[in-house]
């Protein structure tokens, strides 16, 4: 069974983002890239499919400059058999429907039996680029699954759904695309095995040219970024236990109406 | 009606809007100027979620009623609700964030080939444009976003917007269209209950309380409940607690958990890490319980108190009970 996972590149949680001279992107100087967390549980699903039916691909593919290679070296070292990367600056101003639509030509390529996605990624948390790839593909779509069970002759995936209150599950034909949730699995770490052996697996350029890409204008696109308005300045309650937790009981009655 | 912003209904899957619809609908009308009107996608509408979704200001509700629409299915609401689409060209597509609606939305834009903003907290008409606010980098930046075609398709951040007031005697022309529902690919097993706690949903409290790492463990989350029901709350907890596995991962709040933003967030024994600030910095009221002074949930904090949690929490239901049998 052959497996795409659809990764992103962002900056870790961590690092400090400043805006650009450009008001629209941030700065980029400094910043320490990460595989999406939700990405990592996907990739980890799809080695554990693999390895559970003891053959098939896992293939991961991203979208982004140059530095997104290192990301994608990342999920080589998981274990991932190769790699694509969709990098061309036709794609520069691309919001999550000209990421779906680039994705989903390399999807129709590859033909795969399964994609699995992160449920969303963590730099600007749109969550839409898996079940837009599900809409132009006309696959079915499971999101933010906590297990998922493929079937024998891999025809079929049972999936459990988290919604608010409970677990829904279904039953998909593949090809489908499923979004992995935290809970999903525990992703690996990379072994020095792994990292050594990445080094060796491919990683294939695509440009919009081998798709056949029309250029392509966003249809969502940023004005502005801004740092957040200051917070009001807050207050530690003095006093022992007794004393700040009065104070704090009245303060939210009287000042803050909170309660 | 061409200028009309639609609101997609999510309902309690008995027939009624979820309160969070108010908002929506809030929002709605404000932006458009009254001109909000309900796209309900469901199996069964009460005649009372009719009216509720008029008396929040729905001038008009597109009644999508078929057995094939429950549970939630992508490819058949996106097919019933583009044909609409298409039909009545509406100017926005507003839906509240929640597991479905996320997905069917952004499924739904692309059908119709339009942007999608996901969980705004604010809107603004410029001059013809609409732009949306929205936090990004785990929370650190807001991004203001702008489309280039209608309809403009968001969905809200619960608790953000200023519910719409119920006005009784409000009414709202029902329209019956009949859904085209595709053939499904996926098919319905069964719904798996969580244990209910008997406290609110996470993302839907007003109040919700958080336990960190300060907890100590599992069983001390009794007493953070015990204030939950004292104050109608929600608990949840960090990412630190529920990786030590002492709450399951649906309580979570924070970037790979659930964001909130309820009218009164309280910490206990939470640090403040960025992932978590990520999942609550929008909450009107913080108020954060810790030990270490130097805890960066303080910088965040409305009211703070430096002092152990399990010192705190009982003094402080005792004064919650004091003040609520008033």
């Amino acid at each position: 069974m052959k497996i795409l996972v659809a990764v992103k590149q962002v900056p870790d949680t961590a690092t400090q983002v400043k805006i650009s001279a450009d008001p629209r992107a941030i700065d980029t100087t400094g910043i320490t890239w990460i595989v999406s967390p939700y990405d990592e549980f996907a990739v980890e699903e799809a080695l554990r499919i693999k390895e559970k039916r003891g053959q098939g691909e896992v293939v991961a593919v991203s979208l982004g400059p140059e530095r997104v290679k290192e990301a994608l070296r990342s999920c080589l070292a998981m274990g991932c058999d190769r790699a694509i990367h969709l990098n061309d600056p036709a794609w520069n101003d691309a919001d999550t429907l000209v990421t779906s639509k680039a994705l989903a030509a390399v999807v129709k390529q590859e033909a795969p039996q399964l994609l699995l996605c992160g449920r969303q990624a963590i730099d600007d948390d749109m969550g839409a680029v898996a079940a837009q790839l599900a809409e132009l593909l006309g696959w079915p779509c499971a999101s933010w699954i906590m297990e998922e069970a493929i079937d024998g002759d891999g025809k079929t995936v049972r999936t459990a759904r988290q919604v608010e209150g409970g677990l829904e599950v279904f039953d998909l034909p593949l090809p489908a695309v499923l979004t992995a949730q935290k809970g999903l699995n525990e992703p690996r770490y990379p072994t020095l095995r792994g990292i050594m052996g990445a080094k060796k697996k491919e990683i294939r350029d695509v440009k919009a040219a081998d798709l056949g890409w029309a250029p392509e204008p966003p249809q969502l696109s940023v004005v502005t970024l801004e740092a957040l308005p200051p917070r009001p300045p807050g207050r530690i309650l003095q006093g022992d236990v007794p004393t700040a937790v009065k104070e704090l009981v009245r303060s939210l009655r009287e000042e803050a109406k909170a309660i | 009606m061409a200028n009309a912003f639609w609101c997609i209904v999510e309902d309690d899957r008995r027939g009624a809007p979820k309160k969070v619809m108010a908002e929506v609908i809030g929002e709605a009308a404000r932006v458009s100027s009254g001109q909000a009107e309900a796209v309900w996608l469901t199996d069964t509408a009460t005649e009372a979620g009719l009216t509720q979704l008029a008396e929040w200001g729905a001038t008009k509700v597109w009644l999508l009623e078929n057995a094939a629409l429950a549970p939630y299915r992508g490819e058949i609401w996106v097919g019933a609700a583009a044909e609409l689409a298409a039909k009545e060209r509406p100017k926005a597509i507003f839906a509240p964030v929640t597991s479905r609606a996320r997905e069917f939305v952004a499924r739904l834009a692309a059908r119709l080939g339009v942007g999608l903003a996901a969980d705004c907290v604010a809107f603004a008409m410029e001059g013809d444009r609409l732009v949306a606010t929205r936090p990004v980098y785990a929370g650190k930046l807001l991004a203001k976003v702008t489309w280039a075609k209608t309809p403009w398709v968001a969905t809200l951040r619960p608790n953000v917007f200023r519910p719409a007031e119920a006005r009784p005697g409000r009414t709202a022309t029902v329209e019956r269209p009949t859904a085209a529902t595709a053939a499904a690919q996926m098919r319905f097993v069964e719904r798996r209950e969580e244990v209910s706690t008997g406290l609110p949903e996470l993302t839907e409290a007003e109040i919700v309380l958080s336990g960190g790492r300060g907890m100590k463990g599992p069983e001390h989350y009794v007493i953070l409940e015990d204030m939950a029901r004292v104050i109608g709350a929600a608990v949840g907890a960090s990412r630190a607690a529920v990786d030590a596995g002492w709450r399951p991962h649906r309580f979570q709040i924070g970037q790979t958990g659930r964001t909130i933003s309820p009218k009164l967030y309280m910490g206990f024994g939470v640090s403040g890490a960025i992932q978590h600030l990520a999942g609550m910095r929008t909450s009107k009221v913080i108020v954060a319980v810790n030990k270490d002074a130097e805890a960066p949930i303080f910088k965040i904090a409305d009211y703070g108190i430096v002092a152990d949690l399990f010192e705190v929490v009982p003094e402080l239901t005792k004064e919650f009970k004091k003040l609520l049998e008033k």
